[in-house]
């Protein structure tokens, strides 16, 4: 892509796709690091992912900042302004993705009796799935291709298969070992805010597309 | 200066600093020394001027009482004062006044009244005809040697006389007002300025009339109409030329095309104006094309956007706006006429014409001619009208100025 | 020829669209533009219609100022200056041979860069262009035009009590809108405005903008601009220019948020150049 003739608007729109990549690595990690604390049963780093999510909430806010500065100083027109209004929103939602995995980490405390859980092996497959998603979809962003972000989205019907065998498996359990019900609804909980991560890839998956071609993939079943 | 040391303030840069302000203190001073020096060079010649011509604008007089009851005359009941004067004249006016002069002045001073001094005395009394009744002190014009020999030069013959009644009062210089309404005479003493005057207003008229509309038509075409190949630059080549040649080369083309056209009309107004209108109008070509040039183009298609024809735009928008700089141009250039000697001598108008032009077509002269004529003369008096006569022009030259110059303002307008 | 390659929004082609509007004001096919030799217009098409306000953008030496002095046959002023090709003003050919160049000015209208106001009242310079075209008959009609003039400009107001003093007197903004009012005062059918406000602080430069505005539907308005924000927000049509070719022509909306052609995208986010 050519450079722009005032290099600091260049410079601008490569701070805003800095913080939101870092963005994404902080919430990548906390997939991962919560999913993992749950599995092990790791509250030393469940804690770890918690403290860190404000650090999340002030790159968002940065975000924020930084995109309304450059629509007030650059009037960015075209592709420049969709690539600062899908900023904006994909910060927001990467930000949420961020807070989701928090919310999994914080119930690490509240499960019992790991071993005897079947789908505590299929979550970390989910939250692989739904990492992946997310990983895809930012490096997508990076590259402003709208093909892998339509792809990222084609993924989604996974998660959410994912989450109905889960959702099965463990209602099924809770019938059968009444006493497990807390642990297991908690275990619910944690399925639900993956897939929850995995829609909001798709969102960001939207947004990529959208700034890149100039409007939204309508032809995709969700 | 500031007390203070400040960095920038090094000794190199005073010096240079008092250098430069040297350097355009004396650029002050020399440039003020040129005006002062203009302006003394100006009083001195306007002094010069001035000291020898008022004493063209006086003649020598004697004074002579006239008793014009006992002379039974009597003027005839009519507007025409030539008329009056004639009547007067036959019935034996100039012999009165000698006699009377006789009288006042013994033989030898009446000898010296001019032989035409009693014109003035019957139109004195044709303008106030109560002067019949009762004895009148006329002031009857000398005749050249005596107005000679009392101012010191002339007959020496004639001096002791001359001496003689002025001391006893009755030879003076007095103001001569009919200095402007009278022609040129071979006599000094009754010579006046106001043919010349006359020829030198008609033959501008003439000129204005000729150069000014076909000057201010040319350049509108060559700005605005003309396509620029080399055919119109040839033409602007030449007219830039023509505005530099000498004025005498303008005279021999009169003579050659002019008086061959109208053999008749040697000394008439009408040719030496279609002269000097050749040597105007290139001026006013040059300097209405800069003053059209100088109209702003914005104008130009502000006028054409609205829909006005090309014609339209020259009259109604860029016209008015020259105009101030085109009057310019006419100024210079009437000027020049007006002073103009060596063309019209060519062409012949350099006749004694004694009596002032009626029309266009009469024998004239022109002033710068007439001073001249005069300047040619011997006679002490002629000295002195010469140079009353520049004065004259002078002054002409200042009112067509001013006239032109109250034009200008009255149409400048700001854009 | 790239008239048509647009798309508005919802998905309805330009060419469909037009059925919807009026028959083009200004018509042009295949215009290209001389100077000697230099060909500084290249087959350009496009149409104006009166229901939009049309933007022409592009940088410098592009030509849009050059294509919008053929509409009203400006050029003719140049010498060196020959046009090829077919322009319409409803249906009737602005070039041959029997068309009135004064006549189509009185209807084709134009406002220049820097106020150029005569240096007249203010009455004068809004009462000169009907009085040559024997617009009004006697001095009430003509008073009457002039404040009709004066009123659409969003001048009079300001003016009406000093109509003697001279035109050259009031501000720059001002003095465009006198130059407007001018324009209006003979009635035109197009008016064609090359860079008006590129002299004029931003307030004069809003005042004109909501003008622009008020006369839309109108007047067929043509506005030539070098500031693409001022294209985008007085506009309903772009049409975008470079190197003496129409590059793009479309919704301004779509022209601003989603251009098709990269040349067109490059400039306009600043990446020209």
């Amino acid at each position: 892509m050519a450079e722009h003739t005032v290099k600091a608007f260049d410079e601008d729109i490569t701070r805003i796709r800095g913080l939101i990549a870092e963005l994404g690595g902080l919430a990548e990690l906390a997939i991962q690091q919560s999913l993992e604390a749950i599995v092990t049963g790791d509250e030393e780093l469940a804690r770890e992912v918690v403290e860190r999510d404000p650090k999340l909430d002030a790159l968002e806010a940065e975000v924020d900042a930084m995109a309304v500065r450059v629509l007030a100083l650059r009037a960015p027109m075209a592709d420049d302004l969709r690539e600062i209004i899908a900023a904006l929103k994909i910060a927001g939602v990467v930000e949420r993705i961020g807070d989701y995995a928090k919310n999994i980490a914080k119930r690490v405390g509240r499960i019992e009796g790991r071993a005897r859980f079947e789908p505590l092996t299929l979550l970390p497959a989910m939250g692989e799935v739904a990492a992946e998603m997310v990983h895809d979809v930012l490096t997508a962003y990076a590259a402003r291709d709208p093909i892998v972000a339509r792809e990222v989205i084609e993924r989604d019907e996974k998660v959410d298969a994912f989450y109905d065998s889960i959702f099965r498996n463990l209602v099924s359990h809770m019938v059968e070992n009444p006493a497990t019900i807390s642990s297991a609804a908690q275990l619910l909980f944690v399925a639900r805010n993956i897939e929850r991560i995995g829609d909001h890839a798709t969102n960001v998956a939207e947004m990529v597309h959208f700034a890149a071609v100039g409007s939204y993939p309508t032809d995709i079943e969700r | 200066m500031s007390e203070v040391i400040t960095p920038t303030r090094t000794p190199e840069f005073e010096a240079r600093l008092k250098q430069r302000y040297a350097a355009e203190k004396r650029f002050k001073a020399a440039g003020l020394a040129a005006v002062l020096f203009s302006i003394v060079v100006l009083i001195f010649l306007l002094g010069n001027m001035l000291i020898n011509g008022l004493g063209g604008f006086q003649r020598t007089v004697l004074d002579v009482p006239i008793d014009m009851s006992r002379m039974a005359l009597s003027i005839p009941a009519s507007e025409n004062d030539a008329i009056a004067i004639r009547a007067l004249q036959s019935q034996g006016l100039p012999e009165i006044v000698q006699f009377a002069a006789e009288e006042a002045l013994g033989a030898e001073g009446a000898a010296q009244v001019n032989s035409e001094a009693w014109r003035d005395v019957a139109t004195e009394i044709v303008n106030d005809r109560s002067l019949l009744q009762g004895t009148h002190t006329f002031a009857l014009v000398t005749s050249e040697d005596l107005a000679s020999a009392y101012a010191g030069d002339g007959q020496a013959a004639l001096q002791p006389l001359a001496q003689e009644l002025a001391d006893r009062g009755v030879l003076r210089d007095g103001f001569d007002a009919g200095f402007l309404e009278r022609s040129d005479a071979t006599d000094p003493q009754l010579a006046g300025i106001w043919g010349a005057l006359k020829g030198s207003i008609l033959t501008m008229i003439v000129t204005l009339l000729l150069a000014f509309p076909v000057g201010v038509l040319a350049a509108l075409y060559l700005e605005e109409y003309a396509p620029r190949n080399r055919w119109t630059d040839i033409i602007e080549v030449s007219i830039n030329n023509l505005a530099a040649v000498p004025s005498i080369i303008f005279g021999l083309l009169g003579l050659a095309v002019f008086l061959t056209l109208f053999p008749g009309y040697r000394s008439a107004p009408v040719i030496g104006g279609m002269t000097l209108a050749l040597m105007t109008m290139p001026v006013i070509v040059i300097s209405g094309r800069n003053a059209i040039k100088a109209v702003p183009p914005s104008i130009r298609d502000g006028a054409l956007a609205i829909g006005a024809s090309p014609v339209q735009v020259v009259f109604h928008h860029v016209l008015p706006l020259a105009l101030p700089g085109i009057l310019t141009g006419t100024i210079i250039g009437m000027a020049r006429a007006l002073g103009e000697t060596a063309p019209l001598l060519l062409i012949g108008m350099r006749a004694f014409v004694s009596t002032p032009p009626e029309g266009f077509t009469d024998n004239a002269t022109v002033l710068p001619m007439q001073i001249f004529l005069w300047s040619d003369q011997i006679d002490r008096g002629f000295v002195e009208r010469t140079s009353a006569a520049i004065i004259v022009l002078l002054i002409f030259l200042l009112l067509m100025n001013g006239l032109a110059i109250y034009l200008r303002n009255k149409f400048e307008k700001k854009w | 020829m790239v008239m048509d390659q647009t798309h508005a929004p919802g998905g309805k082609s330009l060419e469909a669209e037009a059925e919807a509007l009026s028959a083009p004001k200004i018509s042009a096919t295949g215009v290209s533009v001389f100077y000697g030799e230099k060909k500084a217009i290249d087959e350009v098409s496009i149409n104006v219609h009166t229901e939009h306000v049309t933007a022409f953008i592009g940088p410098s030496g592009c030509g849009k100022s050059t294509f919008l002095r053929t509409l009203n046959r400006m050029n003719d002023t140049i010498p060196s200056a020959r046009v090829e090709g077919t322009i319409e003003l409803d249906g009737e050919d602005i070039y041959h041979s029997g068309m009135d160049v004064v006549q189509l000015r009185a209807r084709v209208g134009m406002v220049f860069q820097k106020p150029n106001p005569f240096p007249k009242s203010i009455y004068e310079n809004i009462a000169y262009g009907p009085r040559i075209h024997g617009l009004a008959q006697g001095k009430t009609e003509l008073d009457q035009i002039v404040e009709r003039s004066l009123q659409r400009a969003g001048l009079w107001e300001e003016v009406k009590d000093r109509l003697e003093d001279s035109g050259t007197a009031l501000s720059g903004g001002q003095q465009q809108r006198l130059c407007i009012a001018r324009a209006i005062a003979v009635d035109p059918e197009v008016i064609l405005m090359d860079e008006p406000c590129s002299a004029l602080d931003p307030i004069a430069t809003a005042k004109i903008e909501e003008l622009i505005d008020e006369l839309r539907g109108r007047y067929a308005i043509v506005i030539v601009t070098h500031s693409m924000q001022q294209a985008a927000r007085v506009s309903q049509r772009t049409a975008f220019f470079h190197l003496g070719h129409l590059v793009e022509y479309g919704h301004t909306s779509d022209i601003f948020t989603n251009p098709r052609e990269k040349r067109t995208q490059d400039y306009i986010t600043g990446r020209y150049g």
